[in-house]
């Protein structure tokens, strides 16, 4: 039986993100907390392959409690488990931590019940890294397509998926042996709506919550601060530019306007350029 | 006497080189540079090293040398022909492990970033994303210079500056054109050093079995001399019409803000900033951009910016060289027959 794992964060929605003008501090306050969008795709396409190859999807994340509610969102959009790793010694952990973390739990949930394939977002839009997927990939020594973008067929007997992953240049269409670990653009499927059944059971799904307690161990010297390499050294408020000049084409007049763009265009030296680059 | 290496991956497909690895021969030059007088009174040695892995590409290795590499580690072999995540990243993990790099920088490409992070897992070392910022600096407690890499967080409202203390390679990924690239000199004199991959063909595991090539629209913003570039206020997707016009008035291409590439006006390839692209041209135009911090971070080191803006107090004329407070619709014609006119004077 088809047996798929996809790895989800749950993320501030940036696009809602507002700095205090006073203090120049991030207001988190009212900012939506919602499933990485790429993850959300990731899980759909998940979930369509379970339903064609009648199989099951579990769900795993790493972060605080209030990660229940992106857990019960999956289990509404298909997902059959749902795991939650929590423990405030994981806390502060970068993307190397985080791997470290993520591929136990996953190679733990593999030696019970074999997986075929992994899912992963793209990027998690609250750090933009693309990190993660690569390093559990390379923890677990297993092969990798990032930008997945499509996937064109699994064969469970062959133990091979074919997918197709868009780079800068062009798509490509890959062949890889199964179990293979995937980080998905928003391509790779659509989300659908929640059946009625999903939807009640997500109501009272109460997922599992795996500790430093149990049910499998972590190295401490790997997990939170002390397994991050990396440390935040200084924040600041990005520096200000110089002022470059205005002119209004309302008062001056539009002519008066580009006649001072064209003369600051030839003292900077692209006047050429500008008009169409004839030297 | 200990040899500190500033190390770049040279990315390139089918022989063609990626212009950010040389960008980053650039910026690896600097950060060598900043790190030469302590190494001078510790005795040591200071190089710009480019790695390079592909078949039959020695002559980008002779190209990284002319852009300031001291020395190339080449790869050259027939799984490397295409680029596939496990060859690339055991073959550097082999590399990196025997000459242990101090620094090491990748392109955030999609390619560079397939690759970084699992270099940095396989070495198990800190990698930052995407920096805007790159500098060796003291840090307390450190008894050498680190590197200070800065990024972008939180939706681009915040800088943060990064540091790997004990693990190396210090590693970041940039992304292309946030530096510019340096001169070429055809004099530079720098060593080509053969390695070896230990990876078969089977245990590449992964088989290409085809490659499309997008027929949609393929625009190249990124290294484009002249940009102009559409927001919201041009009202709706007919705008582009227009910023279409005056971009090819100039010779240059159409860009746009996130929000047309939200609403479907203009297609994702079109779009600057934070998460779009980064773009430098000679020119940059930006037509009823109000120049949101995440639309800024992606053009602020244009050569030129014009803006043209209805609001006097729209943060993009922070930016620009010059702002003209003005309706598009009207500036932007005017625009277009002015060059027009210049050009015909010339002809
Ligand atoms: C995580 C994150 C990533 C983001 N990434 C990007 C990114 O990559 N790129 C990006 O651009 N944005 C990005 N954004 C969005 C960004 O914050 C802004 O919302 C966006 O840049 C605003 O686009 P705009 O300037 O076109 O629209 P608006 O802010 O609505 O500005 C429109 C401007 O047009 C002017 N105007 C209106 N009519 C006219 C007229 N007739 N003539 C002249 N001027 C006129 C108005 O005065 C106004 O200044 C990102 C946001 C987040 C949170
Ligand atoms: N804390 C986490 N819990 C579960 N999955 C995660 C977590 N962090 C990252 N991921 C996964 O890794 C992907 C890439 O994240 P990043 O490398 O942070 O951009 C996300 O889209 C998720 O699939």
């Amino acid at each position: 039986m088809f047996h798929a794992l996809v790895a989800i964060k749950q993320v501030p929605d940036t696009t809602n993100i507002r700095i205090d003008p006073v203090t120049g501090n991030l207001v988190r306050e009212g900012v939506p907390a919602i499933m990485n969008p790429y993850d959300a795709h990731a899980l759909a396409a998940a979930v369509e392959w379970k339903r064609k190859l009648n199989g099951r999807v579990t769900v795993v994340s790493m972060g605080p409690n209030s990660f229940i509610t992106t857990i019960r969102e999956a289990i509404e959009l298909g997902a059959d488990r749902g795991i939650l790793v929590s423990d405030r010694k994981f806390a502060g952990a970068d993307t190397l931590a985080t791997s470290y973390v993520l591929a136990e739990v996953i190679r733990a949930i593999h030696e019970q019940d074999p997986l075929d394939l992994i899912f992963f977002g793209k990027q998690a839009i609250d750090g933009d890294t693309a990190q993660v997927g690569p390093g559990v990939a390379v923890r677990l020594d297993m092969p990798i397509v990032t930008y997945a973008v499509a996937i064109r067929a699994v064969d469970l007997d062959d133990a091979t998926v074919v997918v197709e992953r868009k780079t800068e240049r062009w798509t490509e269409v890959v062949e890889t042996p199964l179990p293979a670990l995937l980080t998905c653009e928003k391509d790779i499927a659509e989300i659908p709506f929640a059946p009625l059944p999903d939807l009640i059971r997500s109501l009272r799904y109460e997922p599992e919550v795996w500790t430093m307690d149990g049910p499998i161990t972590f190295d401490t010297e790997m997990i939170g601060v002390r397994g991050s390499p990396t440390i935040v050294y200084q924040m600041g408020t990005p520096p200000l530019p110089e002022p470059g000049e205005k002119i209004s084409a309302r008062e001056e007049g539009i002519e008066a306007a580009l006649a001072f763009t064209f003369k600051k265009a030839q003292e900077a030296g692209v006047l050429q350029t500008m008009i169409g680059g004839a030297q | 006497m200990t040899t500190r290496r500033f190390w770049v991956f040279l990315e390139q497909e089918l022989g063609h080189v990626h212009p950010v690895s040389w960008e980053l021969l650039g910026v690896a030059r600097v950060l060598a540079s900043q790190v030469a007088e302590e190494a001078a009174a510790a005795g040591d040695e200071v190089v710009v090293e480019g790695v390079l892995l592909g078949h039959q590409v020695r002559a980008i290795a002779e190209m990284a040398i002319g852009y300031g590499a001291d020395r190339v580690y080449l790869m050259d072999d027939p799984v490397l022909e295409h680029y596939r995540n496990c060859p690339f990243y055991m073959g550097i993990e082999a590399i990196a492990t025997k000459y242990e790099p101090e620094v090491f920088l990748i392109g955030a490409t999609t390619l560079g970033r397939d690759l970084a992070g699992a270099i940095a897992t396989s070495l198990g070392t800190g990698l930052t994303a995407d920096c805007t910022k790159l500098e060796m600096g003291d840090v307390k407690g450190a008894s050498q210079k680190l590197l200070l890499a800065t990024r972008p967080a939180f939706g681009g409202n915040i800088m943060a500056t990064i540091v790997c203390r004990r693990h190396r390679p210090q590693m970041s990924s940039v992304r292309p054109r946030v530096f510019p690239a340096p001169a070429y000199d055809p004099e530079a004199r720098g060593e080509i050093v053969e390695e070896s991959l230990d990876v078969t063909e089977e245990g590449a595991r992964a088989c290409i079995l085809e490659f499309i090539h997008a027929k949609e629209d393929t625009v190249d913003i990124e290294y484009s001399d002249v940009i102009v570039s559409g927001g919201r206020g041009l009202g709706g997707p007919d705008g582009f019409a227009l910023i279409k016009e005056l971009a090819d008035a100039m010779g240059g291409v159409v860009g746009s803000s996130r929000p047309c590439v939200d609403a479907g006006w203009i297609s994702y390839a079109h779009q600057v900033g934070q998460s779009g692209k980064t773009v430098r041209p000679k020119v940059y135009v930006a037509a009823g951009i109000s120049g949101a911090l995440q639309h800024k971070v992606g053009m602020q080191n244009s050569d030129f910016i014009i803006a043209i803006n209805n609001d006097p107090n729209a943060p993009i004329f922070e930016v620009a060289d010059v702002g003209i407070i003005g309706d598009l619709y009207e500036v932007i014609p005017a625009m277009i027959k002015e060059i027009k006119a210049r050009k015909e004077a010339q002809a």
